[in-house]
């Protein structure tokens, strides 16, 4: 059983998502934080586009750099810094490879047991938020079909 | 077809971005009502409601009709359905991103145990 992921515009700058994790925000925190873990699951099979690198140096003024690719020639980066970082309830970073990039931040609560994460985005612009969502509209379709095709060998 | 749907969505996240215009849907959602009554409500002066309605009408969330001297105004047949599209499509990146964590959680949980 999986537990429903909300997604809220919640004014013209920000998008917010929630969803709860069964288990304590210690270990979804270390998920977050060692980039051998965030490898498993931060690319979703799905995308068909595999994360090649991951590496990250998270302590506040530190940088992170995930390079997706199937190849050197095919390869984009996704880069910035973390503001803050309290283990196991809070990271913020930047993201830097765009001027009109978010901010992003993740809080951590512990709920009995269960983690309720929140992530929060805020965008510089109105028109950078709307070009993010856009981006990622045109992408779904092909990762949908990629993904059934991952459920369907999983079913094997 | 892109650049038509962004542009529709633009005016569409402009007008629900007041929130007497939210407020005025969410009343139409209950019943149909007059201007006069939607500014009594919201204490609004009469030509300061009508434009918000005008916006609503505009973006196709309101329709009114004139009864007499009176504006009647009621929803209108557009519904949120493309914005909330334009939402799930993020929704659905995150859900299978989560949907991952959810199995690195479950490993690391089974790790921790076994140590204890």
């Amino acid at each position: 059983m999986t537990n429903p992921t909300t997604i809220e515009r919640k004014s013209d700058h920000e998008l917010v998502v929630t969803r709860t994790f069964n288990g304590p925000a210690r270990i979804v925190f270390e998920a977050w934080t060692k980039p051998e873990l965030m490898k498993l699951w931060w690319a979703p099979k799905s995308s068909g586009v595999p994360l090649r690198s991951c590496e990250m140096d998270v302590r506040v003024g530190g940088g992170y750099r995930l390079e997706f690719g199937k190849d050197a020639a095919s390869s984009f980066a996704f880069f910035g810094q973390y503001l803050e970082v309290e283990p196991p309830s809070r990271l913020v970073w930047t993201n830097e490879e765009s001027q009109d990039a978010a901010v992003t931040t993740v809080t951590f609560e512990d709920r009995d047991g269960q983690t309720l994460l929140t992530l929060h985005e805020r965008y510089p612009t109105k028109e950078a938020l709307d070009e993010a969502m856009a981006g990622m509209a045109d992408g779904m379709p092909e990762q949908f079909e990629q993904l059934d095709a991952l459920l369907a060998d999983l079913g094997k | 077809m892109v650049q038509y749907v962004t542009s529709r969505l633009d005016a569409s996240f402009a007008v629900l971005s007041d929130a007497t215009r939210r407020g005025v849907l969410e009343q139409l959602g209950r019943s149909d009502a007059s201007i006069t009554e939607l500014a009594d409500k919201f204490h609004m002066t009469l030509t300061g409601m009508k434009k918000h309605v005008g916006v609503l009408e505009h973006a196709g969330f309101v329709t009114t009709q004139k009864v007499g001297r009176v504006r009647t105004c009621k929803l209108g047949l557009r519904r949120l359905e493309e914005e909330a599209a334009w939402i799930e499509h993020y929704r659905q990146l995150w859900a299978s991103r989560f949907d991952a964590l959810d199995g690195v959680i479950e490993d690391l949980k089974r790790k921790e145990e076994a140590n204890d």
